[in-house]
This record gives structure tokens, sequence and C-alpha cells, in this order.
């Protein structure tokens, strides 16, 4: 790992103005990517600023219909919270089957969202769900968040607070995931909200997105049935030593049948 | 260098070191409590982990200054008055290890089981829950069979 300044701040206005004043400064949330990323030297940032000591960035709260996460809330607070086991299930068991139960001690969904590594989870559940995330600048629709491969629609000195979930009717995640990483090699998540039928894609291509098809396919009749005749393209799929881009495409329509034949 | 302070193992230490050294390195080479292993050094294996605040974090994704001001357990902090900890004792009298090279982690990890599950753990959520600690000797079956055993005489 390159050297780096390390600042930890007790607020989100303090942590903002060490990123204003660092040359080349990262948030770092759980650090569960990011100093994984540092030691193989594929980041070397000037500065470190540390969310850790910021508790209003942490907790849990059901707002009316919503249930909103602190930034800072970890894998496994998500996962064993009762609200959110009983409001979105299906948002429990995701966070409860990141990678491992250590790097859900520390791992937080501010980090995951903001990192938007394509095979990860969340980014999923909130596309899918139509959720919130709220910044120190703005809310931000999930459908805006997401902009490419490791890309958000975040500025660099903006930092995310919290993010709004809204109950579904129902929702499932069903994930192929690697056996070693726990990653997604496709993971797909479909909701009933009042927006409609919703499905997301993780894993599958350079960055989460909708499966227009297969939403206009469910909306006609919901089941699994419904998608066998859907044309999921192969020619923008990721294909690596862990899965071909055929057989992602495979993947992406039996994930979504699991996840249908779960919501009913 | 930031300075840094941590009860570890029931100890008050501080220390100064460069925000690049990871919580491991610091147990390991600062405080001389070598019991932590590093194995992979990328967080799959699970040889380092210890408990943060109660809770099981792998030191080697874990920035020492990042534990400032927290209550930190390792392997060295179980054993009490020369007497094995009940789950130290469990891998002992299962066979629970060949080497013994992830046998510190895994015992840590397993005591973060019993706090999340309790003290009756079923075959499965013990396979399930050491997803994180990787073992390359025994092939697992003794290490469940030893957590299993930690775990009831944990709660006797």
């Amino acid at each position: 790992m390159y050297e780096f300044s390390y600042h930890k701040s007790a607020s989100v206005d303090g942590a903002v103005e060490a990123m204003n004043k660092a040359e080349d400064g990262k948030f770092v949330a759980g650090g569960q990517t990011m100093l994984p990323t540092m030691k193989h030297r594929l980041a070397a940032p000037s500065d470190i600023i540390d969310l850790g000591g910021i508790a209003e960035l942490v907790g849990i709260t059901v707002e009316g219909d919503s249930i909103n996460i602190g930034a800072m809330t970890t894998h496994a607070a998500v996962a064993a919270s009762g609200d959110v086991q009983t409001m979105i299930p299906m948002l429990a068991k995701l966070a409860g089957n990141i990678g491992d139960p250590a790097v859900r001690n520390r791992g937080t969904i501010g980090g995951s969202i903001a990192n938007n590594d394509p095979a990860a989870d969340y980014p999923a559940a909130v596309l899918a769900l139509g959720a919130t995330v709220k910044t120190n600048k703005r809310e931000i629709a999930g459908d805006d968040f997401f902009t490419g491969m490791f890309e958000t629609a975040l500025a660099d000195d903006e930092l995310i607070t919290s993010v709004s979930f809204p109950k579904p009717t129902a929702a499932a995640y069903m994930k192929f995931e690697n056996p070693a990483s726990r990653y997604a090699i496709v993971g797909v998540c479909v909701a009933k909200t009042d927006d409609g039928i919703r499905v997301a894609v993780t894993g599958a291509t350079p960055c989460v997105h909708r499966g227009k098809q297969l939403e206009e396919a469910l909306k006609g009749e919901f089941s699994s049935a419904a998608c066998v005749g859907v044309d999921v393209p192969e020619d923008q799929m990721n294909a690596d030593i862990h899965a071909s881009a055929e057989y992602r495409a495979h993947l992406v329509k039996v994930m979504t049948k699991r996840a249908v034949d779960a919501c009913t | 260098m930031p300075a840094v302070a941590m009860n570890v193992n029931g100890n008050a230490v501080s220390g100064e070191v460069e925000p690049r050294t990871l919580l491991v390195q610091f147990l390991r080479e600062s405080l001389r409590l070598t019991g932590t292993h590093v194995g992979c050094d990328t967080s799959q294996c699970g040889a380092c982990v210890v408990h943060v605040n109660g809770k099981s974090v792998k030191s080697c994704t874990m920035l020492a200054v990042m534990a400032d001001g927290c209550d930190v357990t390792t392997i060295e902090g179980l054993a009490t008055d020369g007497s094995m900890h009940p789950m130290q004792q469990a891998f002992m009298d299962n066979h629970g290890l060949q080497c013994g090279f992830c046998t510190p982690g895994m015992v840590m990890t397993a005591l973060d089981i019993v706090n999340r599950n309790g003290n009756d753990l079923n075959e499965a959520t013990v396979r399930k829950e050491l997803e994180g600690n990787i073992c390359r000797c025994t092939g697992y079956h003794n290490i469940v069979k030893s957590v299993q055993a930690g775990a009831k005489a944990m709660g006797e």
C-alpha cells in the first residue's frame, strides 16, 4: 500500500471539508473493497477520509412505508434488523449473503453502492426497489445513480448519507454466486412496486441495469413462463474465467425466473 | 505519525503507526502478538480474524488507526490462568487442526458464530458461517465438529 494521510471526522461537514482540502482524497466507509484495492496498488489516494466516526450515518429507521438505512450501516446490521426483515425481507436476506461474516461486520451499504462494483448485490436492490439515495447535497433516484462501471452520479465531494427503500408489494433477489467471493456472477432482483414491475440485473454487464424487456414480459403475465421467450442479448454480457457471455445471458433468464417464482 | 490507543485483550496499549499500517501488522509487529496470522492478505482466508468491539473482523482489511479507541480480542486473549478456552479445547479434543495455521482465525470466527447463533449449532449453520475461513489441511470435517462441541461446552 502506498503512503497516504489519514483523516477521521465526527461529522459529515468535517469529512467533506477534509475532502476539499485533499489533493486526491477518497472517503472510506468499511474499507472492505477500498483497502484490498489499495493493497494491490490499484488505488493510491493522497488522503483517506474515514467515515467510521460519524454516528449520524449509522442506523435504520422506518419512515411510513419506507425504510431508511444510514450509509455507514453494516451488512450485518441490515441482515439482523427486525424492521428490515419485516418490511423488506428480501433486503435483509441480500445483506446477509454478501461476502462472509467478518466482511459483513465492516462493509457498509453506502460503501457498496458508492463503489458500484459491477457484481455487487446492493445496486440491484436499489434499482429494483426504486430506492432514493440521499447525499449531503441532494436526493438521487436509484434509476439515475449508477452511471457506469464503478461510476456513479456522486460528485467528488459528495457523500451518501442514507438510502431510502420503499416497501414493495413483493420482491426477491436471486444470485448465482461465485463460490469463492460470493460476488454475483449474475444476480437478478425482481420487485412488484407502486411503480410497476421492476427487474434489476447485476453481475452480467459492466454496470447494474434494468431488464426492460423482462419487465415488459412480466407486465403481461407475472410468471416465470413469461420470461422464456425474452431475448437477452449476449453481446452486452461480461465474459471472464468464471462465465462466458453466453452463459451469463442464460443465467439472467434463469435467475429472473427463480426470483419471479419466489415473489409469487 | 498518528498515535493509536486501544484495549487489546484487556490491556491498554498505544503506539505510533503509519496510517497505512494494518491492524494485523500492529498486533503482530508492534505488540508481538503473533497468534493472529496473515494467510492470503486479500481478506479471503480468515487466518487474521480478531474481534473488534465484540465482532469478528479481518484484521488484514482494517487499518490500525481505524481501531483507535476500540476493544480488540485476539487468540492470545482467550485462555485464562493457563487453561484453554472451551472452544480451543474443543479444537484439540476433536482434532480440528493439522498444521494449525488457520486455527486462530477459525477459533475467533467460531466464537462470533456462538455469539450470534447460540450454543446449539447444527452442521449446516457452522459450514455456512465458516465461509470466510479457509483450511487447506483437514477438509473442515473436524473443524465443524470442533465448533459444535465448543459451542456446547461454552453453554455448560
